[in-house]
Parts: C-alpha cells; structure tokens; sequence
C-alpha cells in the first residue's frame, strides 16, 4: 500500500541514497536495540534449544533432544492444546464484542456515545493483573457478586475456580472485556473511513442496516479485521498474567498456558535449555500464524 | 474526540425517502432506531463498565462488610482503611515510586526514538532502511515474552540483572511507535523537507526544527500508549527484578493474590490504587487516544 502510495508522490530519483549519513544516525539507537534485544536472544535462544543449559556453567550440545523430550511431554501439550483452545474462544469474543461496541459508538442513533467510549475503553487501561483480581473478585465460588446474583435468583453456585473448564471460560471473558477497548479503536478508526456514498447507494437500493453491515461494513473493513486477528491471537498464544492473578494457572496445573510452562520450566526448574526449545515452538506457532494471516489478507486485498 | 458522530447517512436516506410520503411516519422510525441502538448501546456499556464500578465500590468497603450478606453495591459506612493499609504494607509506596520512574524513562525514550526512526523510514529512501522496517516488522510477531529465558540471559550477560536498565531497554524499540510515526511523517509533505533543504537548512536540524514539532500529537499518543504498557507490565519486571525493593506495583499486587488466604481489603485497595495514574492520565489526554489512528501504521 505505501510503496504503491510513495511510487506515486516521491520526488526524483536523485533523492535515492543522496542522504546516508542523516538516516543513519536517526535508526542507529533503534538499530542497536534491534541487535542487542532481539537478534541476540533470538539466536543464543536457537543455539541454547540444543543444549543441556541450566543457567549456570557449562553445557553439553544434546542435539534435537530437547525437542524430542518436548514431543514427548505430555504437559507440553496440556499446556499447548489449552493456549490454542484459550485463543480459539477468546480471538472471536473479543472480535464480535469490540465490533458491536465500535459499530454502536459511531451509530448516529444512540445517544451517549462519547461517554459510553471511554466506559469500554477503561478495561483496557487495567493491568492483566488487575484485570485478574477484579474477575477473581466478581466470580469468587463463596463470595463473588455473580454466584450471589445466582444465588439470589433460584439457582445454585457455580463452581468458577474449581471447575477447569469454566475457570478457563472466566478468562475468556475477562480477557475480552479488557482487550475490547483497543480492538474497538481500530474497528472505529476502520469504519470512519467507509466512503458513505455506499451506504447512500444501498439505502436507495433498499438496503436495511443489518444487510448494509455485512455487504459494505465487513467487507470495507477487512484489512483491520485482519489486523485485530492477529494482534489479538498473538497476545492470546502469549497470555499469562491474567491467568497468574485469576486462579494461578489452576485449579492444579490444568490451565497452565505456554508462556508459564516456559516460565516454569525455564526459571523455577532451571532447564533453560529446554525451555529454550518450548520457546522455538512457540515461535514457530507464532510466525505460522503471522504467515497464513498475510496470505489471506493479501488474497482479500487483491480480490 | 468530539468527532463522534461523523454524518453516516445510513438511515438517513431511507428517512428522507419516506419523509416525502409520511412525514409523521419518518419521525417515529428514527425515534425507534434511536431508541434501539441507544438500549443496545447501553447494556453493552452496563456490561463494560459494571464490574469496574463493583470492584471500585467494593475497595471503600471496610474489611468486616466485604463479605457480608446481603451484598450491597454501595458501601453502607465507606472508609478508606483498605487503600491505608495497602499503602503502607509491604513497601507498597516504594513499589509505586519505581514503576513510575521506569515508566516515565521508558516512555520518553520510547518517544524519542521512536520518532527518530519513524521519521528515517518516511522521508529517506535507501535499501538498507526498508530492510530494517521488515527487521521491525519481525519483532510484533516475535514478543519477548517467546523469548523469555534467552532475554533474559542476554540482558543478565550485559550486566543490567536486577536493575531499572534491565527493564527499561529491552522495552524502548516498539514496532508501534515507528509505525505510528512513520505513518505520520509520511503525510507530512515532501516539499516541506525540500524547502528547507534549499534554505540550507542542515538534515538533522530539519528534523529537529521542523519535524518534531509538528508530531507533537502523535508523541503524546505514542507515550500514552507506552505508559500504559510499561505501568501494566508484569512479567519481565517479575524476572529481571530480584530485590524488593526495586518491585513494580504489578509485582506487589501479584504477591498479594499469590498469599495463602488472600486479603482482599488490602488487595482492592492496591488495585484500585494502582488504577488512578493510568485512569488520570488517560482521562486528561483522552482525545490523543480516542482520536488517534492507531491501525494506520499496521496496515501495511
């Protein structure tokens, strides 16, 4: 988009590599950064996947055993069957909430959106862990608001913290409330630059809003669509704190994601190399993920 | 921003086409549209903003009313004892003064450097600059959170175990923050560099008279974004920091949720006290956040 953009509106030729020394300058502090925080660790951590590394001392290059092990670990792939089952549920709440509220915030019929923005945007300001406590206080078994309001209403309490599954569902939930409020700013941001002569042309053509969303909203939209995927399968694939502070990975170990089987693996047992190796998959989910994204995005863009 | 309701004339139209038929008619269809998407509006909102209310009000609840039933929602003798004994247990003020330190360096540095690179990739034009924009673009796929153990081995090697550095230099290259302003400076117009370039105008000093006035807008957005993630970051402080005294307010709350029996009056006490900065930071500064194109520097 920006190459076809600068293509057009660049100046002659002669501005090509005439500055050197100027840019140069202006990325050098990001360009160490870069080398010092990102290639480093990316290649010790590849280097370190083939080693017996605690942390400390020597180390024996052990080959692909790591991963051999990994394969093998049945926690490894608790933990990984349950960050995919946790992004699967949260990526598409988080999206069809963020959404609605975008839609309705630009809605010209409702009143009180200003206000009603920043009532949806405040969850996003919480920290994870705060976010944690705060779901941790309203679905509390013995004391939350939400059992009491069960309670109240004729039904019986609800096990949130010791039932595995729906422990995980009330992360589900609190993660989306807290994520709704960036994931709404670029769906408002989207929806703004919708040309408005469409919906002009569909409402003379008969159209309803229901049917203008799904023929000229979504469509219009896809790019950020995109965009709120990934970003947001990446911070599912990633999550941890909200985890930590709602019910520390539990009840027992069976909500235990990746980022803390690798935390745990890696600094409470002291196997950085191994942990090294559960990052490497990780990663690999993370790009594979990255990659089919743009593939589609571009197919959607070209069409 | 008070840009809210650019003009959509989604239902306008239809209005005005039954306008010429009924005009009555046409009165009472936009009042029951209004009507619905106001109430949908508003559960949404109730849904969004009800748990923050409860856990607030609870916060002013004394210790013995938190689980008395019946649950009220306002506190029936509010105190502040909670927020008094958060503050003052477990070095609960040190922890508030070293994230807002590390919050503070980080995000300045974020900003600015931040603008110095997303300026390069905007108005200069070699290879070696686009192939360090796809170097930036790698990181938002690549967190460092994958990365946790190497990280933090590198950053222990560099000698910045258990200190603020350690905390604040991995955090300074955001792929966001180049994007945003890339994003910007490449609206900015060409001829204006090229004005000053005939003036005589040196290139650092174009950039430093010029350019980084005029994204004031987008530096402010930018450190916004930046306090709230280095406010609310939990896990890289939790490894990189070993001395209590250097813990982050995330790190305090964690250790009280961490307890065998929780106390839940300090606990929301904490909680609601580490909420206030970011909350009146972004209350003051709202329409930088709110009316900031963000997605534009992810688009492409």
């Amino acid at each position: 988009m920006t190459k076809r953009a600068s293509a057009v509106s660049a100046s002659p030729p002669r501005r090509r590599s005439k500055y050197v020394l100027a840019p140069l300058v202006l990325i050098a502090a990001n360009v160490v950064l870069f080398a010092l925080f990102f290639v480093w660790p990316a290649v010790i951590g590849l280097v370190y996947s083939f080693t017996n590394y605690t942390g400390v001392g020597a180390f024996q290059f052990v080959g692909l055993d790591n991963y051999h092990h990994l394969f093998g670990d049945s926690t490894f792939y608790d933990a990984l069957t349950r960050t995919l089952l946790y992004a699967v549920l949260f990526v598409p709440l988080n999206f069809a909430l963020s959404l609605a509220a975008a839609n309705l915030v630009v809605s010209k019929h409702a009143k009180g959106t200003s206000v009603a923005r920043v009532i949806f945007f405040i969850p996003w300001l919480l920290s994870p862990i705060v976010v944690g406590v705060l779901w941790r206080w309203l679905f509390g078994e013995n004391f939350g608001l939400v059992n009491y309001v069960i309670e109240k209403l004729g039904g019986s309490a609800v096990p949130w913290q010791s039932n595995a599954d729906l422990s995980l569902l009330v992360v589900v939930m609190a993660a989306s409330w807290a994520w709704t409020g960036f994931s709404m700013l670029l769906f408002i941001a989207a929806i703004k630059n919708v040309p408005t002569s469409y919906y002009e042309a569909a409402s003379l053509d008969g159209a309803g809003p229901w049917r203008q969303f799904v023929s000229i909203t979504l469509p219009s939209i896809a790019p950020t669509s995109f965009i709120v995927i990934l970003l947001n399968t990446i911070n599912a694939m990633k999550e941890y704190p909200v985890f930590v502070a709602l019910n520390n990975g539990g009840p027992g170990t069976s909500n235990n994601l990746l980022v803390q089987y690798i935390y745990e693996t890696g600094f409470k047992r002291g196997q950085i190399g191994y942990a090294s190796a559960a990052s490497f998959v990780l990663m690999l989910i993370l790009m594979a993920v990255a990659i089919v994204q743009l593939i589609v995005n571009r197919r959607v863009e070209n069409r | 921003m008070t840009t809210t309701d650019i003009p959509r004339p989604v239902d306008a139209a239809p209005g005005r086409a039954v306008a010429k038929k009924r005009p009555r008619g046409a009165g009472s269809g936009g009042l029951r549209r209004a009507v619905s998407a106001t109430t949908l509006l508003w559960i949404l909102a109730c849904l969004y903003g009800l748990p923050v209310l409860w856990f607030v009000l609870s916060s002013f609840k004394p210790a013995s009313d938190l689980f008395s039933y019946p649950l009220t929602l306002v506190p029936h003798n509010p105190t502040l004892s909670g927020f008094k004994a958060a503050w003052d247990s477990a070095n609960f003020s040190q922890y508030f003064i070293n994230t807002a330190i590390v919050c503070v360096i980080t995000t300045i540095l974020t900003v600015g450097v931040s603008c110095c690179t997303g300026y390069a990739l905007a108005k200069y034009d070699n290879k070696w600059l686009k192939a360090f924009f796809l170097c930036i673009l790698a990181t938002t796929m690549l967190p460092g959170e994958v990365m946790l153990a190497p990280e933090f081995l590198v950053v222990r090697n560099l000698g910045l175990y258990n200190s603020f550095a350690g905390i604040i230099l991995p955090a300074v290259l955001t792929a966001t923050g180049c994007f945003m302003f890339r994003q910007f400076f490449l609206t900015v117009p060409d001829e204006l560099v090229e004005a000053a370039r005939i003036d005589g105008a040196r290139e650092l000093s174009i950039f430093l008279r010029i350019m980084v006035p005029i994204s004031r807008p987008i530096m402010l957005t930018l450190a916004i974004l930046s306090f709230q993630w280095r406010w609310n970051d939990y896990i890289w402080p939790l490894l990189m920091l070993n001395d209590p005294n250097k813990f982050t307010v995330q790190i305090g709350i964690q250790s009280i949720v961490g307890a065998q029996n929780i106390n839940w009056s300090v606990l929301l006490g904490a909680s609601v006290i580490s909420m206030i900065p970011l909350i009146a930071v972004f209350l003051v500064f709202q329409r930088y956040v709110m009316g900031a194109d963000i997605n534009a520097g992810l688009k492409d």
